[in-house]
């Protein structure tokens, strides 16, 4: 192999392409942060690095007309060939070698593709070093540390003409109905899938669309290796959800994980409910929910299917984590819940439903009229208003008073006319317990009312009684010091000891008695 | 006990806990942070026996919460009794150390670290230790990563057994099956190092800082770049090179760029930790190849060194190294492709000058200087422009004025007006170490330019920029050559110029003294009471307001109060208002 380091011919090369307009992060309004702009790079492939002195490369003869003898033999040779990496940032050098290169990756792939058994034992090991040598690289810094998925384009990886084949290749060689597992797993191992994984970063959407197939296949064919690849996703997770934030390749993960879930065997076992609780309901925390909502969704009712005693978990967890300020957020975790509530059993139902419909009611107050019209949304459902219809006694208390104050303070017409129909649903469904909510309503407020007086007043007399007691304690650690210089001084009347602080103690007892506790005792 | 707890009873436990159930996160949140409060009204002992318990018991609460009630605990040794009873703090703050949040968990572990203090010995012992490794033992990774930041706190205070347990199980977390734990051991590396006795620096530590050093994930390799510092620190420099140095290299030229970065970025620490002989023999080709690195990134943090480098060269032959070995590297990252490492190597350059003397600066570092003045990107000219004292000191800086006012001129011009913002705030240093007569001559058009330019924030600079130049320069200066100007804009049909006028009276008043303010300003802002724009106007009373204080009680009377007087009288309601505040002030009403 040649892999002598050579570092100086790249630095040389230009690292055109990104030539941001000079002053754009001294000037204008910067999107975000500017913390982090001074780290605005200019994207080059830091494999090239690891390239030795360029080799010539020379033309091998076509596959398809190679005698059946030398078939192999050419094969491996073309395989070997492809191991060659070439600079494409520089998109004018070595096109003849990068030519070569390409007629051979598709002569490869087209081959695994059609042909049967061209893959024969001594050629796995060569197939997979020239995957590796061409895949496995360090992902470049990021062009935008500050990269949206959402908004900004991202930035694709030049060397993807070579790459997206060695990707087909490796796809079609998995797939392939010569592929044996038996023999691949030898060479497929922990360490390579954990490069694999890593290469879930890319920004390239392109990329990670192919290292999902991929991994898909690598599960299916490759049982050994499954425990090991759901817990290496789970680490990227936990890194991306407590250290870093940032994980490009989130969804793909979730999408491939939909499926595996769906495979699960009951009863569901520990670690995978573990997987839930601990990895699949934080993931809902992250700043960047909006990219992978949609697959993470999938997978959390995937679990509900499986096993309806999950239920309460997914649920208190999504309530444990409900977004504070983000009303878009809000606004996804309401679709979420319907589409857990679309599958709930009822009587998961009913273990969840008061904290649930607390939320729901905190929803519906929102000043932001899509999360309150998303929530109201929820009436239209059929499945859930049978739900709400069986469990009125206990929902109906909850969501009276916000419905009712809502539908006299909301500025949003939409939402008010809303909460006019979900009224009136609650009166058909049980219009006794309607009334005497509406009855009691005024009272309910007033006690309200008092409760926070109460509170308040609570607070001002353990704060009167903080002051005093440091002011005693102050005082008393004055006097001991006093005392203790006294008797340092030889002075006969010194009771050093901790009793020196209760002579005080009584002194400023009665005033605090009249004013805290009176109105706290009632 | 009885007479200090006498009005406990005033507060039923069950009305505070109340509080801090609360079904409202944020009355729950409040309650907590006044945890305190309430502790002192129950007295130490029922803190102890009620409080806490509850508190261990309700740990699942909001991340906020928790992270609140995780900062209170560290400071709750006298509530609780004093240091006897400290140990009574540990089974929340435990729980806390082993939620999923991580600021949590860091408040814990800081909480616990903090509170590990007051322990005796014993306490120490008997109930920190087992906490510890409690946590270390953790099913999950949580708790084991907490476990990672309190080794070192109780391992000095130990005995000899505890000792040796406590080095077993951050050997094993440093092998732990999660890169998460890992990270964690390899960032608590460093500083349990220091707490070892050297023998175990030597046995342990090192084999541990090898294997995180090659970890299979390039998170975890990074961190162990920082301990080497602190274990380079601690060893004699005769094991070094046995010892370190192997790992040293291999992190320099790790094949993952973010290691790179990291060698690059801690590089003067690792010098100074290393020594002069391994520096002069290992770091300056190291340094030489993170100078060229191919990610820019490395480059841009090697660059960011190389004052700091070179200036902690071992004096013998220092200036020898930077002449053959760092100069060329420097000269070519001058003209690198990408502007932050251009950029980056702005903001130390200079600071060469000072090291290699006078001569060497005229005829190595001048060219480059000049170079980086001429740069396409105008980060890097302010960077050279922002640090032009270091060469002033040497070379004087009158061997690149030349170039230095072109480049002036065209910042000063820029199409960004943050560029231009940014170059303002250089002209008084500039001013400073240009002198008078070669301010005057080139870039006081610059200064009077700026404020007639199109956005406010620039305007507001330049005139603030006046009072800093008359503030080096005097009042005599200010009289002669921008007072008129200043005056002569009273006359611009444009209000928004007749405003700078003000502004610029407003900013210059004090630094001009009495007898300027009085005899040339105020008759100005006077004239222009009678303005036809009423922002005009009303600025006129903000002015009069503001220059009051420097005018004598006569002006006062005389000229100030029957402007304002007409003013008060205005048809604007704003001009009024700012009349009135101006009589009230100036207590002239």
């Amino acid at each position: 192999m040649e892999t002598t380091k050579l570092p100086p011919s790249s630095p040389s090369s230009p690292t055109t392409s990104f030539s941001v307009p000079s002053a754009e992060k001294v000037d204008g309004f910067p999107r975000r942060s500017m913390r982090r702009a001074r780290q605005r790079r200019s994207h080059s492939s830091s494999q090239f690095r690891y390239q030795s002195s360029q080799v010539e490369l020379t033309p091998l003869p076509l596959l398809k007309d190679a005698p059946v003898a030398e078939l192999h033999d050419l094969f491996c040779k073309k395989l070997q060939q492809c191991c060659v990496l070439f600079d494409f940032l520089d998109c004018v050098a070595d096109l003849k070698g990068k030519e070569i290169k390409r007629a051979a990756l598709n002569e490869l792939v087209e081959s695994v593709a059609t042909s049967r058994g061209v893959l024969i034992e001594p050629l796995y090991p060569e197939a997979i070093k020239m995957i590796s040598v061409n895949i496995f690289r360090t992902l470049p810094p990021s062009e935008n540390p500050e990269f949206d998925p959402e908004e900004d384009e991202p930035t694709l990886e030049a060397s993807w003409p070579h790459l997206q084949l060695v990707y087909e290749f490796f796809l079609r060689f998995l797939e392939s109905p010569d592929f044996q597992p038996s023999m691949a797993k030898r060479y497929v191992d922990q360490k390579f899938v954990l490069q694999l994984l890593e290469l879930f970063d890319s920004e390239d959407p392109r990329e990670r669309e192919y290292l999902k197939t991929i991994l898909h296949r690598v599960y299916g064919k490759l049982l050994g290796l499954r425990a090991y690849i759901r817990k290496q996703i789970n680490n990227i997770f936990l890194r991306f959800i407590y250290e870093t934030e940032h994980f490009n390749g989130v969804a793909e993960l979730l999408e491939i994980l939909g499926s595996i879930i769906n495979g699960f065997a009951l009863p569901l076992k520990a670690e995978h409910k573990q997987f839930l609780v601990r990895v699949l309901i934080p993931l809902h925390t992250a700043k960047s929910l909006s990219i992978f909502h949609a697959q993470l969704a999938y997978c959390v009712v995937q679990f509900m299917e499986k096993d309806a005693t999950v239920t309460e978990y997914i649920i208190r967890g999504l309530l444990k984590y409900w977004p504070k300020t983000c009303t878009q957020k809000e606004v996804m975790f309401l679709g979420e819940i319907e589409e857990i509530l679309d599958v709930i059993e009822p009587s998961q139902f009913i273990r969840v439903q008061e904290p649930l419909f607390k939320q729901i009611a905190a929803c519906i107050s929102s000043p932001h009229f899509q999360v309150a019209e998303r929530a109201l949304y929820f009436w239209n459902n059929e499945y859930i208003l049978s739900l709400i219809e069986e469990n009125c006694q206990v929902i109906l208390p909850l969501v009276f008073a916000t419905l009712y104050r809502v539908s006299k303070e909301h500025w949003n017409q939409t939402i008010v006319s809303l909460i006019y129909n979900v009224l009136k649903t609650f009166m058909e469904m049980n219009s006794k317990l309607f009334d005497d909510l509406t009855a009691s309503y005024k009272v309910e407020k007033q006690k309200e009312l008092k409760r926070e007086r109460e509170r308040a007043e609570l607070w001002r007399g353990l704060e009167e009684h903080q002051e005093r007691r440091l002011q005693m304690l102050t005082e008393a650690a004055r006097n001991q010091r006093n005392l203790q210089e006294r008797g340092e001084r030889g002075d006969p009347l010194t009771p050093t000891s901790p009793q020196s602080a209760h002579p005080d103690q009584p002194e400023p007892k009665p005033s605090g008695a009249s004013s805290g506790a009176g109105e706290s005792a009632t | 006990m009885a007479g200090a707890d006498g009005d406990d009873s005033l507060y039923p436990i069950a009305v505070l806990i109340d509080e801090l159930r609360n079904e409202d996160v944020q009355l729950r949140l409040n309650s907590i942070k006044k945890l305190s409060t309430i502790a002192l009204a129950l007295g130490v002992e029922r803190t102890r026996t009620e409080l806490l318990p509850f508190l261990t018991d309700t740990i699942y609460d909001e991340d906020e919460v928790l992270l609140a009630l995780a900062e209170q605990l560290g400071n709750f040794t006298m509530l609780v009794g004093g240091p006897e009873y400290v140990h009574c703090l540990l089974p929340p703050l435990e729980s806390l150390a082993t939620v999923e949040e991580t600021v949590v968990r860091d408040k814990a572990v800081e909480s616990l670290r903090k509170i590990s203090q007051e322990h005796s010995p014993v306490d120490l012992e008997v109930h920190f230790e087992p906490l510890v490794k409690r946590l270390a033992s953790g099913d999950w990774f949580t708790s084991r990563t907490s476990a990672c930041g309190l080794f070192s706190v109780c391992y000095p205070r130990v005995s000899s057994t505890v000792k040796a347990e406590i080095r077993q199980h951050f050997r094993t977390l440093c092998s732990d099956d999660t890169p998460m734990v890992r990270r964690a051991a390899a960032s608590k590396l460093g500083e349990f190092a220091k707490v070892l006795e050297l023998d175990y620096v030597k046995s342990d530590i090192i084999s541990l800082f090898t294997a995180l050093a090659s970890d299979e994930q390039d998170s975890v390799r990074l961190l162990a770049v920082e301990a080497c510092v602190s274990i380079a620190t601690l060893l004699p420099q005769e094991d070094l090179e046995t010892l370190v140095m192997p790992t040293l290299r291999q992190a320099a030229e790790d094949k993952s760029w973010r290691v790179r970065y990291m060698v690059a970025d801690k590089f003067s620490e690792l010098q100074k930790a290393v020594g002069p002989e391994i520096t002069k023999n290992d770091l300056v080709p190291a340094f030489q190849n993170l100078l060229k690195d191919c990610e820019a990134e490395v480059r841009a943090a090697a660059a960011n060194k190389v004052k700091e480098f070179c200036e902690n060269l071992p004096e013998d032959n220092r200036e020898q190294i930077i002449m053959t070995h760092i100069l060329p590297c420097v000269k070519e990252l001058v003209s690198d492709t990408n502007q932050h490492v251009k950029s980056a190597l702005a903001s130390v350059i200079m600071g060469l000058s000072t090291i290699l003397g006078k001569e060497n600066t005229i005829e190595h570092l001048l060219p480059l200087f000049l170079a980086q003045l001429k740069d396409e990107c105008p980060e890097v000219r302010l960077n050279i422009i922002s640090n032009l004292d270091c060469v002033n000191e040497v070379i004087g800086i009158r061997q690149l004025s030349q170039s230095l006012l072109p480049a002036i001129v065209e910042l000063a011009e820029d199409a960004k007006w943050r560029v231009r913002l940014a170059i303002i705030e250089y002209m008084p240093l500039l001013a400073g170490q240009l002198g008078v007569e070669f301010f005057d001559e080139k870039l006081n058009t610059l200064c009077m330019a700026w404020l007639i330019d199109h956005v406010y924030a620039i305007r507001e600079a330049a005139t603030c920029n006046l009072m800093k130049l008359v503030e080096k320069f005097g009042a005599e200066w200010a009289q002669n050559t921008i007072v008129p100007k200043v005056l002569g804009m009273a006359n611009d049909p444009n209000y928004l110029h007749r405003m700078t006028t003000l502004f610029c009276i407003n900013a210059l008043s004090e630094v001009c003294g009495q007898e300027i303010t009085t005899k040339q300003m105020l008759p100005v802002v006077v004239k222009m009471a009678s303005d036809q724009v009423a922002n005009v106007r009303f600025n006129v009373a903000k002015s009069l307001q503001k220059i009051g204080p420097v005018l004598d009680n006569n002006a006062l009377q005389t000229q100030v109060k029957p402007v304002l007087e007409q003013l008060k009288a205005d048809s604007d309601m704003d001009v009024k208002y700012f009349a009135q505040e101006a009589l009230t002030v100036l207590a002239l009403a």
